[in-house]
């Protein structure tokens, strides 16, 4: 029997098993709507498309799961841009669909084109024009595999809406054969010999874990790994929960506000082993002082990361999972003693610390008061810039996928939308997105999006008043010339939460943070915005200025 | 900044020219010469680039080169691995008192004449870079009215 394309679509998401697809539609993709309209997973209808596909990937962040979404052609297009460079940089699996224009119109200027294969061809894993109905059902199978194998990542299918109404005999395939994509799995034996040497010979070994071994669903391995050991860890920011925070051997975050320990640890290390991480410019600061003393083990899925920032002794190209596995089993403890006193030593003597205050609000105490009552159990998600960092700092992920915030690609307004797609994939845990006044204000209109779906998403804002991260910048470089920062001509959070049919709270002293935080946590069935009036000039230390090393660590404000 | 030669073969398919000079544009790398083409297969197209750079940005653009899903070999190639060619096709202002000249240093270079009028003459060259650059210099007095090169093709000796 033939099916339409638009039937296909429908029919080969059921086949990949979706649970929840995000989207917006538009003039050439309602063939597709007509038939999304009763099939048998969700549909979150955004407010705007950079919702959509942020969303798609919250949830597909804190499930594992690729994230799917739908827009139309031109403008709906246009705006996932923002969301799918996001995903790209982090490694994200998602599959994209995009109404195009008819064929025979495309490169006409037709109403709402764009050329969107050629506009996402840098920030997407692959991409997809249809120019054959024959071919949509392999099409979306080889998409749903290059997006969640390898390093993830988005992929996008643009459907010309010929293509959707035309007809074929439908086949979803069953494997897929790509004899130009074949990601490495399994580590090189003998590199990994190699490395397990390395490891056993070292003194100072440090272990510096990212994103990829949440991706490859690692963290078992990882900590084995540990256990084994006993080499103390740092992660990157996309790396946190990776590892337990609150263990001993946690030395929390490296880079550029990463904790003093960590990054001393690494500067003086003798042995770096980098598991998925990928050397960021926020991470080693000034390459040629980032790790002076220290050979480097590498381990990535993806080969164009190793030796691209840093020379790398031992690289092993494979998946976190398995080489961890295959480390695991031959790996001897190194003799560490005297180091990890060492580390432990300068953690116990530099730990993470603010100045607190009795008048206002401090944004770090928000953030400890959030851990405290949800005793960490929660995921967060976090808007960019300071708030981003304090939620970085002063909460300890122990569990992976539950911290969701855009590392690579720094995207204001990605916390909100993203926690309604973590909410949705994970019904069983509280989300709180941590955001700052400039960040939420970005993407507000989903507001709606969480009411309607009973969302019980808490969103903290925490409000100084500024761009805190730029004006902190304006303040330490560029002689606290707060150039257009200062945004304290702002809405009525509380109304504006009231507004949409939320729960809003203002809180403007330190004693009501708890009794606010409390009553946010006993309602499930709506989103609550907390409008937590901190500290206006608040910093984020430690730092280590861009470009700069370790000895320039910043570790409180210059009296 | 040195010159490098880099051979992909390709899935024979629109759009993956785009994504292949894509990694280069995006960098600021001006390619040099490239010539595509289809191979022996007819779902394989060969591409020879031929672009100048640093050497470690161009070690990371092979890198990247390979994670394009579309791309199925990516090789370095250079004088000594491999036999490389080009087509010059040169536009002389020729009177025919001037011909002779011309014939005589075409005939050196093994240039075959392809196009002769009252006003110019049209000389076809093919040889390795190298020995095309010098008969492009050699041809400069006699007023080359147009050149074009087609790019090299480059293909492994083993």
């Amino acid at each position: 029997m033939k099916i339409t394309g638009a039937q296909i679509i429908i029919e080969s998401l059921i086949r990949e098993k979706v649970e929840v697809m995000f989207g917006y539609p538009g003039g050439v993709v309602i063939p597709i709507f007509h038939h999304l309209f009763n099939a048998p997973f969700k549909f979150i209808l955004s407010r705007h498309e950079q919702g959509a596909v942020h969303a798609a990937d919250g949830y597909a962040r804190a499930t594992g799961k690729p994230g799917v979404v739908i827009a139309t052609s031109g403008p709906g297009a246009t705006n996932l841009v923002t969301g799918i460079a996001t995903a790209n940089m982090d490694s994200v699996p998602l599959v994209i669909f995009t109404g195009q224009v008819s064929t025979e119109v495309i490169g006409n200027d037709a109403f709402q084109e764009a050329d969107v294969t050629g506009i996402t061809r840098p920030i997407t894993k692959h991409n997809y024009l249809v120019k054959d109905i024959n071919e949509l059902a392999q099409i979306i199978k080889e998409a749903f595999y290059i997006a969640t194998t390898g390093r993830p990542g988005p992929v996008l299918i643009d459907v010309p809406v010929n293509i959707s109404n035309a007809e074929t005999e439908f086949h979803y395939p069953e494997t897929v054969h790509l004899r130009s994509y074949k990601p490495v799995i399994h580590g090189h034996a003998g590199q990994i010999q190699k490395a397990c040497k390395l490891i056993e010979q070292s003194r100072r070994p440090v272990v510096y874990a990212g994103g990829g071994v949440i991706s490859s669903n690692a963290s078992d391995e990882l900590r084995t790994f540990i256990k084994k050991t006993g080499i103390p860890i740092t992660t990157t920011l996309l790396g946190l929960g990776a590892y337990p925070e609150n263990d001993k051997l946690s030395l929390k975050m490296l880079g550029m506000h990463g904790t003093y320990y960590a990054n001393h640890a690494v500067h003086q290390s003798d042995l770096l082993i980098a598991v998925g991480a990928r050397f960021d410019d926020r991470v080693t600061g000034k390459i040629s002082e980032f790790i002076p003393h220290a050979k480097v083990i590498h381990i990535d899925i993806d080969p164009s990361s190793v030796s691209k920032n840093i020379a790398v002794d031992v690289p092993i190209v494979g998946d976190a999972k398995h080489v961890l596995t295959e480390i695991n089993n031959i790996v001897k403890a190194p003799r560490i003693d005297e180091w990890i006193t060492h580390v432990m030593k300068m953690k116990e003597e530099n730990p993470l610390t603010y100045k607190d205050s009795d008048v206002t609000i401090k944004p770090q105490y928000v953030i400890e008061k959030i851990y405290e009552i949800t005793n960490g159990d929660a995921i967060i998600c976090t808007e960019v810039g300071q708030n981003q960092m304090w939620a970085s700092q002063f909460f300890d992920y122990t569990q992976p996928r539950t911290f969701i915030s855009s590392g690579g690609l720094g995207t204001m307004g990605f916390g909100f939308p993203a926690s309604i797609g973590a909410q949705l994939g994970r019904p069983d845990k509280r989300v709180i997105d941590i955001a700052g006044d400039g960040s939420i204000q970005m993407n507000i209109q989903e507001l709606i999006v969480a009411v309607q779906h009973r969302l019980p998403v808490i969103i903290a804002i925490l409000n100084n008043g500024f761009l805190g991260m730029v004006r902190q910048w304006q303040q330490l470089f560029y002689n606290k010339r707060y150039s257009f920062t200062c945004i304290n001509f702002q809405p009525d959070f509380v109304k504006l939460a009231q507004a949409y049919g939320a729960e809003g709270i203002r809180i403007e002293k330190k004693a009501d943070v708890v009794p606010a935080i409390q009553k946010a946590l006993s309602i499930t069935d709506k989103p609550i915005i907390l409008d937590f009036h901190v500290d206006r000039e608040e910093n984020v230390y430690p730092m280590i200025p861009a470009g700069k090393s370790v000895k320039d660590m910043m570790m409180r404000e210059l009296a | 900044m040195s010159q490098h030669v880099i051979s992909v073969k390709v899935e024979n398919k629109f759009g993956v020219l785009a994504r292949v000079a894509g990694l280069f544009s995006a960098r600021g790398y001006n390619i040099d010469s490239l010539a595509v083409s289809e191979t022996e297969l007819p779902d394989v197209s060969v591409m020879t680039i031929v672009v100048s750079g640093d050497d470690r940005i161009i070690e990371q653009v092979k890198k990247q080169l390979n994670k394009l899903i579309d791309i199925i070999k990516v090789t370095d190639h250079n004088q000594e691995n491999a036999v490389q060619r080009e087509i010059v096709l040169a536009k002389l202002n020729a009177t025919p008192t001037k011909r002779n000249e011309i014939y005589q240093l075409a005939q050196i270079f093994g240039a075959r004449i392809v196009g002769v009028t009252n006003k110019a003459i049209i000389l076809e060259m093919v040889s390795d870079p190298e020995t095309v650059d010098n008969f492009i210099e050699l041809l400069r007095p006699y007023a080359i009215k147009e050149l074009i090169r087609t790019g090299r093709v480059s293909i492994l000796k083993e």
